[in-house]
């Protein structure tokens, strides 16, 4: 990206801070563009964290100043300027809106056709609504019944403070301080995210959800969650909304960990639709996230995700299958339109004996965009009887679009079993006239026939997510038959 | 019900229906025969609403409804069908979920409330009895792995499910073993009543020897050129199609 446009975006911001009346505080609030070592020790005074924390900020500073920014993945981007970008800020007043005729109406026609509610749009687009005390409410009731159980789910920088010594044995112990470019960067100037710690023989009752969230902390740039599951218990996350998300920031660089003990079992639901950029390819956001989990002996983590947002996407959620008898699972649809590039995959590391992994990856393009599979299959020395299963089919939908499936493949031990199948299809207009031959229209022709294609990995969704995942992925796609 | 006035339809440069009419009343079955070529899988996807065909010239009336004005889907609403020659398999559709969509775009279109679950699978069982589809097919994806004999049975079963009151069935006999034809023609003739039409297009007559028709036409060179009783099918399945070529010609 051009530094002026940098500069536009940033000014832009600042202005919108001034609109609202936080002069003085902002100035005294806001770290002077760039990235050195002084900004890194007042970010993380700022937070008031202790000694370790910035001592393990500065290790991946310096780590990161070594590195150079990758560029195997299949994505053309103009690289970020890093030293543009201001790494801390006060946390940003949301614009108040006096009522939804105030909201962008493309949102609200989104909003409407995801069948999300009246008061739920007002409070995705910020508008002033009468039922905060509720949320609030409601919120804290959640908060007390996983109190109860013992279940912690809170903002890192509060767990950093209250529970700092779990903090401190699990943080970047899947995801190391120099594990690449952007998970290095992440690690020096993460800001907040969000932190969870299931006890031993926990089943955690509700979906822990981002979702009510949503008012206290929203989403920053460079986030960091670290999900502890303690032996023999279960969790299910939800990450993201399907709700459009615009945001200002262009580059995210997120960090998700996840430490699965003995015979635990953790689900990570991810539904994706940052703003894509228009129709052009100008604008939207550079989504590239490090994600992994460790899972130890007989214990599961699956990943399940909806890819549709993003200009560029750069994610493999993956898993190090250590403890004998774990397993692994990556189910994902990627839907990609216009000029958005993905390149997206999993890596599934087969450590332990009788090690087990599926993978289910489901591409959609559609415009002018680009849509990869990339993904690893490791089964090393000491994986007896390890087993992997993997699906990678794409479906394009006009004739300007690429799908393209990078599968590696490394087996050091012969009793390995591993399948690998990969399909390519285009959207038949045959399939569309025969449906609407049966007087289905032809927007929900596409519909039906991309949900089918899409089924193996919906049905992993939790339910209320299922449903809105399935409208996602018709809208994202309207339009684009070619 | 349906009228055709000098139909023209072609495919890129090449016109395939050179002045096609056709009158069809309620209650009639019309049997559409001719040699490779003639234009009767044409015809069928014309009536349908098939993109890549160009109407040129003509009208097409259902019930005073210019067809030709209307998108494949409205016309299916408005109660055309068409038993596709090759049914369309799509994976991770159920049958059951393409069906139930089916339906309650035409109830919508009729201005009714999405069928209650009960009436719907009322309707399912009586229908899939009808040409003896087992519970398997229903529930499976829409004609995917199904054989040829299953995939024309299923056309009949969303044809019984849907109740349309003109429908096209396009060489619905082709690849039918003469179970499963008997099979598909007892549904036909099930559905058959004195406000619903059939056009069935075949090249052969012994499927006519389940589905009796009132009227049968000989399509040639992309015109009607010989229409009679039942008994021109059996003359046509004696003498071949020739003979009608050179009367044309004399």
């Amino acid at each position: 990206m051009k530094g002026t446009e940098e500069e536009n975006l940033l000014s832009e911001v600042t202005e919108k801070n001034y609109e609202y009346g936080f002069t003085t505080e902002i100035d005294s609030d806001t770290i002077a563009p760039g990235l050195n070592e002084s900004v890194i020790r007042t970010i993380s005074s700022k937070k008031n964290e202790p000694d370790w924390l910035l001592k393990w900020r500065l290790e991946a500073f310096a780590a990161w100043s070594k590195m150079e920014e990758p560029d195997w993945a299949h994505v053309a981007y103009d690289k970020p300027d890093l030293q543009s970008i201001s790494f801390y800020s006060a946390p940003k007043p949301k614009k108040v809106l006096a009522s939804l005729d105030e909201v962008d109406p493309e949102l609200l026609k989104t909003m409407e056709k995801l069948g999300i509610s009246l008061e739920e749009q007002k409070k995705l687009s910020g508008v002033a609504v009468d039922f905060v005390m509720d949320s609030v409410s409601v919120a804290t009731s959640f908060k007390e019944t996983l109190g109860e159980i013992g279940v912690i789910f809170c903002s890192l920088g509060e767990a950093i403070k209250e529970h700092p010594e779990l903090v401190k044995k699990y943080l970047g112990t899947v995801v190391p301080q120099r594990d690449n470019y952007y998970a290095a960067l992440n690690s020096a100037v993460f800001t907040d995210g969000s932190f969870c710690y299931i006890p031993k023989g926990v089943r955690c009752p509700m979906e822990l959800s981002t979702y009510f969230r949503i008012n206290q902390a929203g989403t920053g740039q460079f986030e960091r969650t670290l999900i502890v599951a303690d032996e023999g218990s279960y969790v299910s996350y939800l990450e993201g909304c399907t709700a459009p998300q615009r945001d200002e920031n262009q580059l995210h660089a997120a960090v998700v960990e996840i430490i699965s003990h003995d015979e635990a079992e953790v689900k990570y639901s991810t539904v994706q639709n940052w703003y894509p950029g228009d129709k052009n390819g100008k604008g939207g956001v550079f989504n590239f996230v490090t994600k992994r989990g460790i899972c130890h002996r007989a214990s599961k983590i699956s990943w399940t995700q909806v890819e549709t947002g993003s200009a560029v996407t750069w994610k493999y959620p993956s898993c190090i299958l250590k403890g004998d008898d774990s397993i692994g699972e990556f189910f994902s649809v990627a839907v990609t339109n216009n000029k958005q590039q993905a390149d997206t995959g999993t890596k599934m590391i087969h450590l332990g004996k009788r090690t087990r992994s599926t993978i289910i990856s489901k591409g959609i393009s559609s415009g002018e965009s680009q849509n990869s599979y990339r993904g690893l299959v490791q089964i090393h020395p000491g994986a007896e009887n390890a087993r992997n299963f993997s699906v990678c089919d794409s479906l394009l939908m006009t004739d300007k679009c690429g799908a393209h499936t990078f599968p590696y493949i490394e087996v050091k031990n012969p009793t390995a079993q591993i399948e690998h199948e990969a399909t390519t299809s285009k959207i038949g207009e045959d399939q569309i006239f025969y449906c609407q031959q049966r007087g289905i229209e032809e927007e929900e022709a596409i519909g039906l026939i991309v949900k089918g294609y899409a089924k193996d990995v919906l049905n992993k969704l939790p339910m209320e997510f299922a449903v809105e995942a399935q409208k996602l992925l018709t809208i994202s796609l309207e339009g684009s038959v070619g | 019900m349906l009228k055709i006035k000098n139909l023209h339809a072609k495919v890129g440069d090449n016109e395939i229906l050179k002045g096609l009419n056709l009158d069809v009343k309620p209650g009639e079955i019309h049997a559409i025969m001719g040699p490779n070529g003639s234009g009767k899988s044409t015809l069928a996807s014309v009536l349908a609403g098939r993109e890549a065909y160009e109407v040129t010239d003509g009208v097409v009336d259902l019930d005073g409804t210019d067809l030709l004005e209307l998108e494949a889907s409205d016309r299916a609403r408005e109660g055309v069908f068409l038993a596709f020659q090759y049914p369309i398999e799509i994976p991770g559709v159920s049958n059951l979920n393409f069906m139930k969509a089916a339906v309650n775009a035409k109830r919508d279109h009729n201005g009714q409330p999405p069928i209650k679950a009960k009436d719907f699978l009322a309707k399912v069982k009586e229908c899939s009895s009808l040409v003896e589809l087992d519970g398997r097919l229903r529930d499976r994806s829409v004609n995917e792995g199904f054989s040829g004999g299953e995939k024309k049975r299923n056309e009949i079963f969303q044809m019984a499910i849907l109740e349309p009151k003109l429908c096209i069935l396009d060489e619905t006999d082709s690849g039918l073993d003469i179970d499963a034809l008997r099979v598909v023609s007892k549904g036909v003739n099930a559905m058959r009543s004195p406000d619903r039409a059939f056009i069935v297009i075949t090249h052969y007559q012994r499927l006519l020897d389940h589905i009796i028709p009132d009227f049968v036409h000989v399509l040639s060179n992309g015109k009607i050129v010989k229409s009679g009783g039942k008994e021109l099918a059996l003359e046509l399945e004696a003498k071949g199609y020739d003979w009608i070529k050179e009367e044309q010609n004399a």
